[in-house]
């Protein structure tokens, strides 16, 4: 909507594209990673999901409901982790982390990043910025537990 | 009855003057706390500046003055409510310990396994959790009386849940997370009628309508001031004589004792076997103001007000086509608190951009996951009303969601989610 720019930059549009596309919704097959993540705020659940292959993560996904910013992020999350090694996931994560929650610029994120760094505005909100580190916290707990179980 | 002025009340609470993002706030969360009226908040400064000291301990004129002080309030609050004595109010730091002193005091004393504990699925955790705990602990088994889709009690289906191996039924009088007023002394009749001690959460019906103890018949009933008016950290337990009396103690320390030696304790008179420690004294002499507002003002005056209020929000927000409005639509049966969901949007973004608008609505579960659950929903917004709000909130409401639905491009069958 125009003129609503307080909103505008909470919200930005590429966020609500992320948020719209479902494409990265789902499951992982198989489920080679697999964690969940509860944010005890809003009771919101994510599952994260993600099928190893030749030491990278082939295939990221995410499942669950939430609000636009802990599902855009995760859809972002899923994107730019999908095709790494475990180590760049999770320097990835944590270069995530600091954006979100150390107020490092978002124009130091590494480059498969660039699409997150619309995700500053959140910052402004302190009460969401938990949104949208769920999905991030969700994998890097996953890949640090080793293999899912059952899986 | 006279409508109340609304001008002249919401002079008498500083906080409404404040500004939020640059708005007039309009605070539509009056069912997880209320504002203070000027009168307690002076009230407890006026303490602490005059006649503060530690209650019950000493012969010094301030420990009397506070201590007689303290104890007025008891004898207000027992009027207040109907109880028979003061000495049947416990003071706790709020209804949550209140319920907990149940479960552990009471609960934990005369119920053994393969007994039974009756709650609705529409109970705040606070009345939930407690009883998981104490059946896991005892071997108790936890039934729920099911919610109906409209967010009701069927009490047919409350009676057919309560049974011979009941031994304690507990619900609350009015849903805090759907606005759903339940028939209390039919369900305190069915609790009576299997035998079971019955426990009401009041948290939500004490602050919007009159209640009597005597006439109510129940065992305990919880609730807490800072939902009425009053400071945060007091809550309160209304308690039926012979069980308090019966129960063993639930904290152990000073000011519940009779007397100690190294091998024991006997335990002190009512109600101060339940109040170990320093009890919360200061603020609750400023609930006493709290109560004489309320009661000036007068329940059934605040009610009608509220009602009123909540019937044009309901119908503010369903004249928008993408609001679902969850809980009973026999307005008999709802109270000022209006739960909400926006197709296809969540509750968190709701409440973001209702907050730039300068209203304060709550968003998610409200502390009712299983509630939540059944009503097929992670969360709802909530907007709740109380004595003043008026017209001035209503438009705020409706410039909030015109935002949201523009800003979201929400139409009636939106579902992004």
């Amino acid at each position: 909507m125009e003129g609503d720019a307080e909103l505008q930059d909470l919200y930005r549009e590429v966020l609500l594209d992320y948020f719209r596309s479902a494409s990265r919704k789902g499951a992982a097959d198989p489920a080679d990673v697999r964690a969940h993540g509860i944010n005890p705020v809003c009771g919101d659940e994510l599952e994260i999901t993600a099928r190893r292959e030749g030491g990278r993560l082939a295939q990221v996904r995410y499942a669950g409901h939430g609000c636009v910013i802990s599902q855009a992020s995760a859809a972002m999350m899923a994107e730019a982790l999908e095709g790494r090694t475990e180590a760049e996931a999770k320097d990835l994560v944590r270069a995530f982390k600091k954006m979100m929650l150390e107020n490092a610029p978002a124009s130091g994120l590494p480059e498969p990043l660039e699409p997150v760094s619309a995700l500053e505005g959140v910052r402004k909100f302190p009460l969401r910025v938990k949104c949208a580190t769920l999905g991030w916290n969700t994998i890097l707990q996953g890949l640090e537990a080793g293999p899912a179980k059952g899986a | 009855m006279t409508p109340l002025d609304t001008k002249k009340l919401r002079a008498d609470f500083p906080i409404l003057k404040r500004l939020v993002h640059g708005k007039p706030l309009a605070y539509l969360d009056n069912a997880a706390t209320t504002q203070k009226p000027r009168a307690v908040i002076d009230a407890l400064v006026r303490f602490y500046e005059t006649n503060n000291a530690n209650v019950h301990r000493g012969v010094h004129t301030l420990s009397e003055e506070s201590t007689n002080m303290t104890e007025a309030v008891r004898t207000k609050l027992a009027a207040f409510i109907g109880a028979p004595k003061p000495e049947t109010v416990v003071f706790t730091r709020n209804a949550t310990e209140s319920i907990n002193l149940v479960a552990y005091a009471w609960g934990r004393k005369f119920l053994k396994a393969g007994d039974e504990i009756v709650i609705t699925e529409m109970e705040h955790h606070s009345n939930m959790v407690p009883w998981q705990l104490l059946a896991k602990e005892k071997g108790l088994t936890l039934k729920y009386a099911p919610v109906e889709l409209d967010g009701t009690l069927d009490l047919d289906k409350v009676k057919a849940t309560l049974g011979p191996k009941t031994k304690l039924f507990a619900f609350t009088a009015l849903s805090n997370a759907l606005g759903t007023v339940n028939a209390v002394q039919d369900l305190i009749k069915a609790g009576r009628a299997v035998g079971a001690a019955v426990l009401v959460d009041a948290c939500q019906w004490a602050p919007h309508r009159p209640m009597d103890m005597k006439a109510w018949g129940a065992d305990f009933v919880a609730f807490s001031a800072h939902k009425m008016l009053g400071p945060t950290g007091v809550g309160v337990l209304w308690g039926r004589e012979e069980l308090l009396e019966a129960m063993d103690p639930f904290l152990g320390g000073g000011d519940m004792i009779s007397r100690v030696t190294l091998e024991g304790a006997t335990w002190n008179a009512l109600p101060y076997k339940f109040e170990a420690g320093t009890p919360n004294y200061a603020d609750t002499v400023a609930f006493g103001p709290a109560l004489d507002y309320l009661s000036a003002v007068g329940l059934d005056a605040i009610r009608a007000h509220e009602d009123a209020l909540a019937a044009k929000a309901v119908a503010l927000l369903e004249s928008e086509p993408a609001v679902r409005v969850l809980g009973p639509k026999d307005p008999k049966k709802r109270s000022g608190v209006i739960s909400f969901n926006l197709a296809g949007l969540h509750p968190h973004d709701v409440g973001t951009v209702f907050d730039l608008e300068g209203v304060a609505v709550r968003v998610g579960h409200h502390c009712c996951q299983p509630l939540m659950h059944k009503m097929q929903c992670g969360g709802t917004a909530r907007a709740s009303f109380y004595l003043y709000n008026d017209e001035s909130d209503l438009e705020a409401l409706g410039r909030a969601l015109k935002r949201t639905v523009e800003f979201f491009k929400l139409g009636a069958k939106a579902g992004v989610r």
